[in-house]
């Protein structure tokens, strides 16, 4: 309760919850607003927005409707984040948990990995999966998860290091408790709230790779994705450039959306770093 | 010298990294369906089994998976990156050509975004919580959350199409031949927006950290000790705080250098500049294996590079780490 009320007081946390909840609106109502597929043809090519009432965001170079695919397209990519976020950091908190946990050679062979996907540009090794994976929704989605999970491993390493010895683990060692319940039951509660912030990054992050991967035309052309439409803007932008702006726009107020919520989730949680 | 040693110990460590990055994306592109014969001989228009087998052996692609990675591990210690199908090329000379637009393009962003996150970040802490710094953080905050492709798509919009101030895209003119200065600044022009497209994202990390970095070090005691001295208040920013405030932000490019090689494959896609990123884009959509494996080692030695000199600055910037155990 105190953290909601602390968490209340910071005007852009809340604009920034007004501005979820706007995307969460758009992507549970695409369903009954459009019910037709967004990706079929609706009208004229490239009307410009509010030049035929019935196209209030006006529609693309193969004539369809850029408002229903903006509503659907907040499906995908709130879709596409929230899974993306989840496989991500699933894999770094067990990476994390485990490397911090054992320690020893489990943390040097687990940190080496970390490293390597560090080293390695995550945008790059994006394209080597779907190269050889192919661009489905699905796999788009996976491979994302894939490529961002370094800094949660090492964020949850970090906080497992710092908890491994409290009093409250050697007494539950001492009570003979066994390392899986070490690890998920005792130290993993305490060591959860920054990794759950720092998803807040990784979402965001997520979905700005989805809609890069998308604007090259690499992710999956079947959906309706805001990345897609901006590719597709792309070819018309002498003239029609709303066809690109529009999505754009969408893109930036969801990622907005989520980066302002998780910040304001971190000084809700941290008051005494408030004003950082 | 006990920097140089100290980082070169790093870089040394930084070696069974590179050979586990490469081992893995070897043995990953094994998985992607049909290989550069495929590729080429889909170019040529296809072509009979008996070509194919005949291409494939040549290629050493006919021996097991095992001897192919030996084969190609063996090659890279004498820097032989192999032969790019596609382009008619070896993959080295193929990098080597496209590296010049992407080091400058990512050298320009990074100054930018260091150079200008210094001074925003710098001016938002002395004004906390007062309009210029609620102004500089919500840019900040747009910045970060803006897709990089989007703006540049944009700027173009605005200053390629409509002001016609700034080339759309391309390195340089190519329909005038220069030399000297008027190539550079031509190149400069064309660079413009790509840099301002790649450096805003970071600019608006940059900003936030410094920012949060100032706040920390103006709370220290030995600032208080150089105020009571009675130092002027520039004197303090820029002599005391500042230099403590830097430490953060140059741990931040070394951490950075991955993600902004990334970044470059979107941006020089949309203004067509001939660099490593597009590059990479290219070998993806051709299927270009051999092209795409030389760019992973490459783009991994670049980061290894940075974060190499990144030690070097770090210990200049604090004698601790040199002095200390």
């Amino acid at each position: 309760m105190q953290v909601l009320r602390l968490y209340l007081r910071s005007p852009s946390a809340v604009i920034g919850l007004l501005l979820l909840l706007l995307v969460l609106a758009a992507a549970i109502s695409a369903g009954w607003l459009y019910p037709r597929d967004p990706l079929a043809l609706a009208g004229r090519p490239l009307l410009w927005p509010l030049e035929n009432p019935r196209f209030p965001l006006g529609t693309d170079n193969s004539g369809r409707d850029i408002a229903a695919q903006i509503f659907h397209g907040a499906r995908i990519s709130l879709l596409i984040g929230l899974v993306a976020t989840t496989i991500s950091i699933l894999i770094g908190i067990t990476v994390g948990a485990l490397a911090g946990y054992y320690g020893g050679w489990v943390d040097t062979l687990l940190m080496r990995v970390t490293e390597a996907f560090q080293t390695l540009p995550n945008f790059l090794l994006l394209l080597v999966l779907v190269a050889v994976f192919g661009s489905t929704l699905a796999t788009v989605t996976v491979a994302i998860g894939i490529v961002s999970w370094p800094a949660s491993a090492r964020l949850t390493r970090a906080e497992f290091l710092s908890l491994r010895s409290r009093e409250f683990v050697q007494a539950g060692r001492t009570l003979g408790l066994r390392d899986a319940k070490l690890i998920f039951g005792e130290i993993l509660p305490n060591a959860l709230p920054p990794v759950i912030v720092y998803a807040s990054v990784v979402m965001a992050i997520a979905i700005l790779l989805e809609s890069a991967l998308a604007f090259l035309k690499l992710s999956d052309p079947n959906v309706a994705s805001w990345g897609n439409l901006i590719g597709i803007g792309r070819d018309v932008l002498r003239v029609q450039w709303y066809v690109s702006a529009i999505p754009g726009v969408a893109i930036l107020i969801t990622v907005l959306a989520v980066s302002l919520v998780g910040q304001g989730l971190n000084d809700a949680l941290n008051p005494r770093l408030k004003g950082r | 010298m006990r920097v140089l040693a100290l980082a070169g110990r790093r870089l040394a460590a930084s070696i069974p990294t590179l050979f586990l990055i490469l081992i893995g994306v070897f043995l990953l592109l094994q998985l992607a369906p049909g290989d550069t014969v495929d590729a080429m001989m889909a170019q040529m228009g296809g072509g009979d089994a008996a070509t194919a087998k005949q291409l494939r052996e040549f290629y050493g692609l006919d021996l097991s998976v095992g001897a192919q990675l030996a084969n190609y591990l063996w090659r890279l210690v004498r820097f032989d990156l192999g032969f790019s199908a596609i382009y008619g090329k070896p993959v080295a000379t193929v990098i080597l050509e496209r590296l010049p637009a992407t080091i400058l393009l990512m050298t320009a962003s990074l100054s930018f975004a260091f150079f200008f996150g210094i001074v925003f970040g710098v001016l938002a802490a002395r004004r906390v919580n007062r309009w210029q710094d609620t102004l500089i953080s919500t840019l900040g905050l747009i910045f970060y959350a803006m897709p990089t492709f989007w703006f540049g798509l944009m700027a173009i919009v605005v200053f390629a199409i409509r002001l016609q101030w700034l080339p759309a895209g391309g390195f340089e003119d190519i329909t005038v031949s220069r030399s000297g200065l008027s190539r550079t600044l031509d190149i400069a022009r064309h660079l413009l927006l790509p840099t301002l497209t790649l450096g805003l994202f970071y600019l608006a990390i940059y900003l936030r950290i410094m920012r949060g970095s100032m706040l920390e070090v103006l709370n220290l005691d030995f600032v208080r000790t150089a105020r009571a001295k009675g130092l002027d208040e520039t004197r303090v920013v820029v002599k005391h705080v500042l230099r403590n405030a830097l430490l953060p932000m140059v741990t931040l490019i070394g951490l950075q250098a991955g993600t902004m090689l990334g970044g470059s494959v979107v941006v020089e896609s949309v203004f067509s500049l001939p660099g490593l990123g597009r590059l990479a884009y290219e070998s993806v959509v051709q299927r270009d294996l051999n092209t795409l494996l030389g760019i992973v080692f490459m783009s991994a030695l670049l980061v290894i590079i940075v974060n190499f000199i990144v030690d070097l600055l770090y210990a200049r910037l604090d004698p601790r780490i040199t002095t200390g155990s």
